[in-house]
């Protein structure tokens, strides 16, 4: 592995901010977009080099030192990155999903007036991600981490005029950043703990803890509370929703494909640590669920075309991070990696339907328009058949692995999973058939305006199409005939057992699990379409009389209400009070009251200066006569 | 008492009580009078107690020293009284009396 | 030699310029401040860092006393040193864009704090370091004084009476700990040396008394929690190069002093109370934050920021460990360039739009595009995000805190959520969403000020990526340091 080619991968999308970003006003717009791609082309053919070897075996994972970063006493961090089969898969991932996103972009932003800035912020978010994944210790990883979360917030908020947009962004980057603390502590503990915050030397001396012991779970906990933030689950998801106030390929390439991927990839590169420490792993089967299922029931009422997916990832992210509780960490990535592709699809070609709507993201004011948007359709249907579990689509192997480890580990967590599958297939189905069938249901404008997207929007539609078909392929369970590709590759690097029992179930169950879980999806696709096509059902209208479930779910459970009460007022209310009446009463206060005290004796004491002198005489002669007298005594 | 008559001999003894009642003197008039030139003469009565002194330990020790610091201080107090008597005259201009509680301006 | 030169060349500068015309003398002290980073900047290229104290002088002043003038710098010193001479032109240049009255004094004072500043990192007497240490006071005092806004005979009266009486509590330290250098002496000494050597055979009771009359003059100086309340105020009411003195250069003589002649003198107090001294600090950091979220000026918010950052330095350099101590000194560079930049768009916004009140602005982003980039740049150093100068910092102390305490860092760690609301919460307010009346037609950078900020940013990003051109030169030092006082308490 050469050092310089490594090197360039994250080195290309960084050169690519700088020009852009310095250039900005002097470069034509053609260039921009052209340096923009370029460069994450560039990546993503020295990935693709770097790939092949691993796919073959003959690479091994490396480790690439650069120079020291920070280096005080016994705390070295050295910049260098770890080529390993994990941070290869994640690397394609982003490198190849982020190009086609930029291609899309070049397309999609081509009427904005800030698309030199878009472009370099997209390519600094690329040059983020890379850093995050390649690093070969967590702070590496935790520099890449706030670097995503930067760009993150920077893409949010990047039609900065809005205000709402910039709230959505200020709130996306101090929710992750309550995560980041975690993240840091449990990094802390870390060295405390092991005096390294290399992963490969960090997870060598990881059996001088005992296995659940405080500290371990300590450190997973804290290191998942990171996880929490920057892959949107409870309690820390809210800020997923509103981040969907950037431009939509922002959506699909960060708050889709990769960005909240992050905390996946970290809890699988530490999955050493992880497997020590059952509670953390409990704990995290329980949030995913709970995240999966809780988002899932949020997502069916939605009208925003954006939220949908928005809510959507937040409950697909809640199935991977259920996998990893579960001890399948390759699961795990299995479902990261099939969905980068499906969900970035999903909102590209929601992208794509907001392009030719002009702007509009209601369902309630689209409909029919298959007729106008094949492309878009037909690779939006192709997504939506993946999301859902059809086989032989992506989605379906991901999620067939994921359910059958919940039912080896317990079966009615398979049964709660299945709901959570079941209600996927439904906000999709319906988000499916509000937007292209039936009627079409917004103003003339808009109708005069509906047309294809320009192709250097839809070839990256249908790349990614192809990839929600086949991208499953790479992790077809021995059941049906395939040797799980996925699981082999990465046993390298995830060393624990737990990943292994999956073979304890028979194939006889295997088989009457997947009939049972594509049969209830069959069932409930039919239920959807004969509610939203055969009978027409529309969404109740802003304002209309909707029953008091429908109101929670509408309302989302007036989460980001209670946080508003529960934490930001406090806040508030302790900020005005600490700066009105501690700061400016009691401590200025005692630190004026002695000028103040001061002032007060000398306005007492002063009037002892009567002037008189004869009074000074006799007040001198009588300290003379006490002084004699105080020292013949003594 | 004792003490003291161990250390002086009563002829000395005679010459610390005299000069002690005139300097007591001189002290009660300074704080009793308002007159600025009674005040002075007082000044003067304690001034001279304490020459009175020094002559009367200058013989007592046998040491002449005493009696040259008295030629100094009769100087200077000479000195003193021309300022002095100068200041007493620009208050008496100033303020149209001798009396010292006419300088009450200078307070708080 | 050369250190001599460096506390006199600004003094002498900053008396030549009276005899200047007033049209002149901005450019002077200009080119004097810049001959000043020069020379530093050479004694930086032939320091070596493992050499111990370089550039020395030691000459004879009050014989009787056993007071040298003995100046010298090490690693720490040399690092501090090199802050002040980077700091002060750029704080020069950053006032070309205004007409002060009474010029020549203006920028007579600026040099005369600069030659104190440089004599407080410098001195290696303790008697010549009170007299730098009451110096830096003077021309300050004057600066916000003469110049200062609203209420500024109230608020600079009590910040020098506040400052001064800490100063009074370490002259006695100070005294007490000459006394006892007659052990060794018949005439005592005032030296380093001296002093570290008398303070650490005091008995632990005398050492806590030392101790805390240290504290309070270097903790109203930094300022810690509770001892920060002139600071907001005077903060306020300075002229922006008065402010930026004040916090980029002068507060790190708060923190010197605590590294350099409170650690080594009483580290068996360093032990039983450095404890407090760490729980202050931090408390000062959520309080701090706490408060800076809903503040409507926006000097008063950087004021309140610039507390709680601080706050984290403090609370590391009294973990007595290498994490803290480095962490310390990186902090400092990195706490002086980024206030001095964050001052400085505070400076060119109230000057454009006559108002400092957050509330009012916004939409700048839209007229000043580079100005917005810049400032967030800074803005971001200052959250200490990672690959700026401000995260190499924070992650060292909070190392240092956290093996001392984990609730403790816990508590610390707060400091990057706060950090991101009221920075955030103020870039929104300020730069972001439509241009109003007073925001429309701001005019972006002219190219002073891009001079003034580019030499920020470079460094920012240097801290940021390569800590270790900084690191390697204040490590010897800082373990020479440490050795010396764990050794001792050991021994006991």
């Amino acid at each position: 592995m050469s050092k310089f080619l490594v090197a360039l991968i994250p080195l290309l999308p960084l050169l690519g901010f700088l020009i852009i970003g310095l250039g900005n006003k002097k470069l034509s717009k053609t260039l921009v977009g052209f340096i923009g791609c370029g460069a994450i082309l560039g990546s993503f053919i020295i990935v693709l080099s770097l790939l092949f070897p691993f796919l073959n075996g003959t690479a091994k994972g490396e480790t690439l030192s650069y120079f020291d970063w920070i280096s005080v006493g016994n705390f070295k961090i050295s910049f260098s990155f770890l080529v390993d089969q994990l941070s290869v898969i994640m690397m394609t991932i982003i490198t190849g999903i982020g190009f086609l996103i930029h291609v899309y972009s070049a397309g999609y932003m081509s009427h904005d007036e800030g698309y030199a800035r878009y472009f370099s912020y997209l390519n600094l978010f690329v040059f983020s991600m890379l850093l995050l994944v390649m690093g070969s210790n967590y702070v590496v990883m935790f520099a890449g981490w706030e670097g995503v979360g930067l760009c993150s917030y920077l893409l949010i908020g990047f039609w900065f005029k809005n205000t709402e947009y910039n709230n959505a962004a200020k709130k996306a980057f101090i929710m992750n950043r309550i995560g980041d603390l975690g993240f840091l502590l449990g990094m802390l503990l870390i060295f405390t703990t092991f005096g390294t915050l290399d992963y490969l030397e960090v997870f060598s001396r990881a059996n001088s803890v005992q296995e659940n012991s405080t500290i371990i779970i300590a450190i997973t906990l804290l290191l998942f509370i990171g996880a929490t933030g920057k892959s949107a689950q409870i309690p820390l998801y809210t800020w997923l929703p509103d981040a969907m106030a950037g431009p939509t390929p922002v959506s699909a390439l960060i708050h889709a494909a990769t960005m909240v991927t992050a905390g996946i990839y970290m809890i699988v590169r530490s999955n050493v640590l992880y497997s020590m420490s059952e509670v953390t792993l409990e704990i995290i089967e329980i949030v995913g669920l709970a995240t999966a299922l809780f988002a899932a029931t949020i997502g069916l009422v939605q009208n925003d075309i954006k939220k949908v997916l928005a809510y959507s990832t937040v409950s697909q992210l809640g199935y991977m991070f259920f996998a990893l509780g579960l001890g399948a960490y390759s699961t795990g990535m299995f479902h990261l990696t099939t969905h980068a592709f499906f969900k970035a699809l999903l909102f590209l070609g929601a992208g794509s339907v907001i392009h030719a709507m002009s702007g509009e993201q209601d369902i309630r004011n689209m409909g029919g328009l298959v007729k106008k948007l094949p492309i878009t359709f037909g690779t939006f249907l192709i997504a939506t058949l993946a999301i859902s579990g059809i086989p032989p689509f992506a989605g379906f192997f991901s999620k067939d692995e994921i359910l059958a480890h919940a039912y080896e580990h317990a079966p009615f967590l398979w049964g709660f999973a299945l709901v959570g599958a079941l209600m996927t297939t439904f906000y999709m189905f319906r988000l499916l058939f509000l937007t292209f069938f039936g009627k079409f249901r917004g103003t003339e404008h808009q109708r005069s305006h509906l047309h294809e997207s320009p192709l250097v929007m839809t070839i990256p539609l249908m790349i990614l199409a192809l990839f929600s078909i086949i991208a499953g392929f790479i992790g077809i369970p021995e059941v049906l005939g395939g040797s799980n590709f996925l699981k082999k590759f990465l046993s390298p690097v995830i060393t624990s057992q737990g990943a292994e029992t999956y073979a304890a179930l028979s194939h006889a169950v295997e088989y009457r699990l997947m009939g049972a879980s594509v049969g209830a999806v069959l069932v409930v696709i039919f239920i959807t379409w004969f509610y939203y096509v055969q009978r027409e059902v529309r969404p109740a209208k802003e304002g209309e009389q909707i029953s008091t479930p429908h109101k929670v779910l509408y309302n989302k459970y007036y989460i980001d209400e209670i946080y508003n009460s529960i934490i930001v007022k406090p806040l508030k209310w302790f900020s005005d009070k600490f700066y009105s009446i501690l700061e400016l009463k009691v401590i200025d206060g005692f630190v004026n009251s002695w000028g103040k005290g001061v002032n007060l004796g000398s306005s007492a004491i002063r009037h002892v200066q009567s002037g008189s002198i004869s009074f000074y005489l006799l007040v001198m002669v009588a300290g003379i006569i006490l002084i004699l007298l105080i020292n013949n005594l003594i | 008492m004792g003490e003291f008559f161990k250390y002086f001999s009563p002829s000395i003894y005679n010459y610390v009580i005299l000069s002690s009642i005139l300097f007591a003197i001189g002290v009660m008039g300074v704080l009793i009078r308002r007159n600025i030139i009674i005040i002075f003469m007082a000044i003067e009565l304690m001034l001279n107690a304490v020459n009175l002194l020094l002559v009367g330990f200058s013989v007592h020790h046998d040491d002449t020293g005493g009696q040259v610091f008295v030629f100094f201080i009769m100087a200077v107090a000479a000195a003193e009284i021309t300022v002095g008597l100068a200041i007493l005259m620009m208050i008496y201009r100033n303020t149209g009396s001798v009396s010292v509680d006419s300088l009450k301006n200078l307070k708080w | 030699m050369e250190t001599g030169l460096l506390i006199l060349l600004p003094l002498l500068a900053g008396l030549v310029i009276y005899v200047l015309d007033d049209s002149k003398a901005k450019i002077f002290a200009l080119g004097a401040a810049i001959l000043e980073f020069v020379i530093s900047l050479i004694t930086f290229l032939r320091f070596s860092p493992e050499g111990g104290i370089q550039f020395d002088i030691n000459v004879r002043w009050i014989k009787s006393m056993g007071i040298y003038f003995n100046v010298g710098m090490d690693g720490i010193s040399l690092l501090l040193v090199m802050l002040t001479t980077f700091l002060v032109p750029l704080i020069i240049l950053s006032t070309f864009r205004h007409t002060y009255t009474k010029t020549k004094l203006f920028y007579s004072l600026i040099l005369i704090m600069q030659s104190a500043l440089v004599g407080v990192f410098v001195a290696r007497d303790a008697f010549l370091f009170y007299v730098f240490w009451e110096l830096a006071l003077i021309p300050i005092y004057f600066i916000c004084l003469l110049w200062g806004g609203q209420e500024r005979m109230r608020i600079t009266f009590k910040f020098f009476i506040y400052t001064l009486a800490g100063s009074l509590f370490m002259l006695l330290a100070i005294i007490y700990l000459y006394l006892q250098t007659k052990n060794f002496s018949t005439t005592g000494s005032f030296s380093i040396d001296a002093f570290y050597e008398a303070g650490q055979q005091l008995s632990r009771n005398e050492q806590a008394w030392i101790f805390w009359a240290f504290f309070l003059a270097f903790a109203i100086k930094m300022p810690v929690f509770p001892f920060h309340t002139w600071q907001p105020d005077t903060y306020t009411i300075s002229p922006s190069a008065g402010t930026m003195l004040l916090s980029g250069i002068m507060l790190k003589m708060g923190i010197y002093g605590v590294i350099r002649w409170m650690l080594p003198v009483v580290p068996d107090a360093i032990i039983t109370w450095g404890e407090i001294a760490i729980y202050l600090s931090v408390a000062g950091i959520v309080y701090a934050s706490i408060i800076a979220i809903l503040q409507k000026d926006i000097k008063r918010l950087i004021a309140y920021v610039s507390i709680a950052h601080v706050g984290l330095i403090a609370a590391g350099v009294f973990t007595n460990s290498v994490e803290g101590l480095q962490g310390s000194v990186i902090q400092m560079l990195s706490h002086g360039i980024n206030v001095v930049g964050l001052f400085f768009i505070i400076d060119i916004i109230s000057d454009r739009t006559k108002t400092n009140e957050i509330s009012s602005l916004g939409g700048i982003r839209n007229e000043a595009p580079l100005f917005a980039m810049f400032c967030i740049i800074i803005l971001l150093s200052s959250v200490a995000l990672p690959l700026t100068s401000g995260f190499v910092g924070e992650l060292m102390l909070l190392v240092s805190v956290f093996k001392f305490n984990i609730y403790v860092a816990a508590i610390a760690g707060l400091t990057i959520i706060f950090g991101a609301v009221y920075m955030l919460n103020s870039y929104q307010k300020i730069m972001l969403g439509e241009p109003n009346i007073i925001t429309s037609n701001f005019k972006d950078l002219f190219l002073t000020e891009k001079i003034v900020f580019i030499p920020i940013i470079i460094l920012i990003f240097w801290i940021g990526l390569y800590p270790k051109t900084f690191l390697d030169i204040s490590e010897p030092s800082v373990q020479a340091l440490i050795k010396s006082t764990t050794e001792i308490s050991n021994l006991k």
